[in-house]
């Protein structure tokens, strides 16, 4: 499929789409206008494909400098009239947080949608937090899609919701719904634009303590009012099967309970919960009122088993609840349809027809992810390592978030602590004031922009010392290469100022400061001897671009290993660690040509010169 | 229709997700309801990747434990890494050919031998299509087009559930105008290999 069927698409057709690419056809038939984020795992394909179609669907999108941003662009479009959409992964719902409260208590006047994709059992990201616990500090409308389909339909009911009570809402989804692809049948483009005009009322919209205590008044009443809306909802729907054991389920783990109990022909009755704050209580209530036995299957905090609990106290039931809480199901990482039936095997007793299963008899080596060949962060570490130890030095190294958090693996061993965007900075600060270790840290291009100024700027105010290696590979590698502020195009694909960290790094006062190519290895290795000897904050920006973009890709070197010189000492196999260079099965090193991107670092650290480039034709 | 699970598994890079969206998309035009998973993020840096398809009913795109019909593995030890979502009725396709693990080296447990992979599967499967996909997709005029070749070879397994010219329909619209002749080629060597075993 033509990524451009996703605006093209006509009423009726179907198209197989992941998650994220119906939620831009949302935005195109509920007629966005604004949409802005921070590319992350696992929502970042979401940006990807409005970054090539925004224009042509006449929306503005931009990749903004972090989530907080974004954020507030989008808040600010709504407050205008526009519909605005706004998108990032759960913990970048914590960077935007501060003006996330103040938007659900001020209001909308266009729709808003905030996204915030979660993600169960941590496979891309810091933590698994479960960002349904926003709806409840923030007191947003939550709607939580269970597959391609519905994210696309619940965009449009969102906006309808967010419109006619001029309220934000909060699409709550995960890695497996995200990620999840589907048949989507369209429906029609909303093609009316409008321009936005913002009509001031300050008492709406600057919450000054007089104005606040006011503002919470009102979002407490239309929450009220949402809690019907909720119970009523086509999104809350329930299967009866007359039984006297029901489940109560959403998103991903309702894919997963109503294929268990399909398969399994079990009689329990189903309610599935699409809107999911204010938690619909007059529908749970009469949903559970005549059960014996609920099942509350949910990912990852048991938060609708509480609510659910909730309602039974409040009403004096009898019914029996079952979930996270009870160790019916386990309390962390997202669920499989196997951990689903043994939770409900643990409430009804029934036989399985199961197939005798396997585990590997052989034991299989890991396979973990590892640094691209030519990847010049691998150059970087090298590097500093090298200089770290001629120089004798006890050396840290606070890291931070984005490929080169890989650098924790052997053998570079370059990460040591790490807690968010743009933490291997703050952190600094702290080490360099708490002992007298050498520290070396550092933050990629994008995530110097996104979280790193600030804290640079306590560093030079507060007189610490310790080197910052700002690794400028010219994109935002990890979540696919969007592009960022330091880049002379913008997230439309339209030229743009380029803003140069050099200038940042000069205006903050930072007094020693060195550009790198990380790929030339004994100029770069005396340039960080330097600045680890630098009383002060020294900063190396370590520039050359990601060997994934295509300026990379056009390098037309190709090593090559020298039987006759090479003494096999493996320094380039153990120290460097490329994919491409190998041992091969008689014990010769070798570089497979497949791989090798022509970076010349293994040909400068071979101590016997055995390693060689040609040219490519 | 009762679905029909395939676990397809492989190293980053390999085209395993294209592959998936060509079998998704040729199964959603039959008519064949169809959900999918897929995994992005780190482990596309030269770790383990996998997709999950199941084509008929089904909610849940995840495939229950010893309930995959087809295994598709674009790498040898991956396939075996891939076991417990196999059963005694799981017929497998398997690229023989190797990708170590960049840390492999410094490896405590080591790579294993192909045969003694191959017999495992055998063992414990229904069928098991080994071919050295590699070679085939050089031979076809370009090593990318090896998921072609695993592609080919899925489609002739018995059982499979959805017809050829329908795969190739969504193979041509989900691929650069220009490399459909190679990927045909690829994609045939796969077919011949598998239906003539």
């Amino acid at each position: 499929m033509n990524i451009t069927k996703v605006l093209t698409g006509k009423e009726g057709e179907k198209l197989f789409l992941l998650g994220n690419e119906a939620a831009v056809r949302g935005t195109v038939e509920a007629g966005v206008s604004v949409a802005s984020t921070y590319p992350g795992t696992p929502s970042s394909e979401i940006g990807d494909v409005l970054s090539k179609l925004a224009k042509d669907a006449g929306m503005y999108f931009e990749f903004s400098t972090n989530e907080k941003v974004a954020l507030e662009v989008s808040a600010a479009a709504a407050s205008s009239g526009l519909r605005s959409f706004t998108f990032m992964k759960h913990v970048g719902l914590n960077v935007a947080a501060d003006s996330f409260m103040s938007v659900v208590y001020e209001g909308v006047n266009g729709g808003m949608i905030i996204l915030s994709a979660d993600d169960p059992s941590i496979f891309s990201s810091q933590n698994e937090q479960d960002n349904r616990h926003y709806s409840r500090i923030a007191g947003i409308p939550t709607v939580e899609p269970s597959n391609p389909q519905e994210i696309k339909d619940m965009m449009k009911y969102g906006y309808e919701l967010s419109e006619e009570f001029q309220i934000p809402v909060l699409m709550r989804t995960t890695t497996r719904v995200s990620h999840m692809r589907g048949v989507v049948e369209l429906e029609t483009p909303n093609t009316d634009k409008k321009t936005g005009y913002f009509k001031k009322d300050p008492k709406r919209f600057v919450p000054v303590p007089a104005n606040a205590r006011e503002m919470h008044r009102i979002l407490v009443e239309k929450m009220e009012k949402i809690e019907d809306v909720a119970s009523n909802s086509p999104f809350n729907r329930i299967f009866n099967k007359g039984s006297k054991i029901g489940v109560i389920t959403s998103g991903s783990a309702f894919n997963y309970a109503i294929d268990v109990i399909e398969k399994n022909e079990l009689p329990v009755n189903i309610l599935k919960i699409g809107f999911s704050y204010p938690f619909p209580e007059k529908l749970v209530y009469d949903f559970i009122k005549d059960l014996n036995n609920v099942v509350v299957i949910e990912e990852v905090d048991p938060i609708m088993e509480k609510d659910v609990l909730a309602v039974i106290g409040k009403y004096g039931l009898k019914t029996k609840v079952h979930g996270k809480l009870d160790e019916t199901l386990p309390m962390i990482f997202e669920y499989t349809p196997d951990i689903v039936l043994d939770g409900m095997r643990k409430v009804i007793d029934f036989n399985l027809k199961e197939k005798q299963s396997y585990e590997p008899d052989i034991p299989l080596p890991v396979r973990p992810p590892t640094l691209c060949p030519g990847c010049p962060h691998r150059a970087a570490y090298y590097t500093v390592k090298k200089a770290v130890e001629e120089l004798d030095l006890d050396a840290i190294y606070p890291n931070d978030i984005g490929c080169y958090t890989l650098g924790i693996e052997s053998p570079y061993e370059m990460a040591d602590y790490l807690l968010a965007m743009g933490s291997s900075v703050g952190t600094s600060c702290g080490f360099s004031k708490s002992t007298d270790q050498s520290i070396v840290s550092f933050i990629g291009d994008s995530t110097f922009f996104h979280a790193g100024i600030p804290p640079l700027i306590n560093a030079v105010h507060n007189k610490d010392k310790f080197v910052l290696v700002i690794l400028d590979n010219r994109t935002t590698a990890m979540t696919g290469g969007q592009p960022h502020p330091g880049l002379p195009v913008d997230g439309m694909g339209e030229t743009a100022p380029e803003i140069s960290i050099e200038k940042i790094v000069k205006a903050v006062g930072v007094e020693f400061l060195e550009v790198i190519n990380p790929v030339s290895v004994d100029i770069s290795k005396e340039i960080f001897k330097k600045a680890l000897q630098f009383d002060g904050v020294a900063v190396v920006i370590s520039k050359y671009p990601c060997m994934l973009t295509k300026k990379a890709a056009s390098n037309q070197l190709l090593m090559n290993v020298d039987p006759e010189k090479c003494d096999k000492c493996l320094n380039c196999v153990k120290d460097l660690t490329c994919p491409a260079i190998y041992v091969a099965e008689d014990g010769s090193v070798d570089i497979d040509s497949m791989f090798c991107k022509g970076c010349s670092v293994c040909m400068q650290i071979c101590p016997k010169k055995a390693i060689g480039a040609k040219r490519l034709s | 229709m009762k679905p029909y699970n395939i676990y397809i598994c492989g190293v980053g890079g390999q085209g395993i997700i294209k592959t998936s969206i060509v079998i998704g998309e040729a199964a959603m035009k039959s008519d064949m309801g169809v959900v999918m998973s897929e995994v992005h993020g780190m482990a596309q840096r030269g770790g383990v990747v996998s997709t999950e398809l199941k084509i008929g009913d089904s909610k849940s795109p995840i495939i229950e434990k010893s309930n995959a019909n087809l295994l598709i593995a674009f790498e040898p030890m991956e396939a075996l890494r891939a076991i417990s979502k196999a059963s005694k009725d799981t017929y497998v396709v398997v690229n023989t050919s190797p990708i170590m693990p960049f840390n492999i080296t410094e490896s405590e447990v080591p790579y294993p031998q192909i045969p003694d992979i191959l017999d495992e599967l055998k063992s414990k499967v229904k069928g098991v299509f080994a071919l050295d996909a590699e070679k085939a997709a050089k031979d076809a005029g370009h090593i990318l087009s090896l998921n072609m070749v695993m592609l080919g070879g899925a489609t002739a397994v018995s059982g499979f559930p959805i017809d050829k010219e329908a795969v190739l329909k969504s193979m041509r619209a989900n691929l650069p105008q220009k490399s459909i002749p190679i990927n045909m080629k690829a994609y045939e060597k796969g077919f011949e290999f598998v239906s003539s075993n």
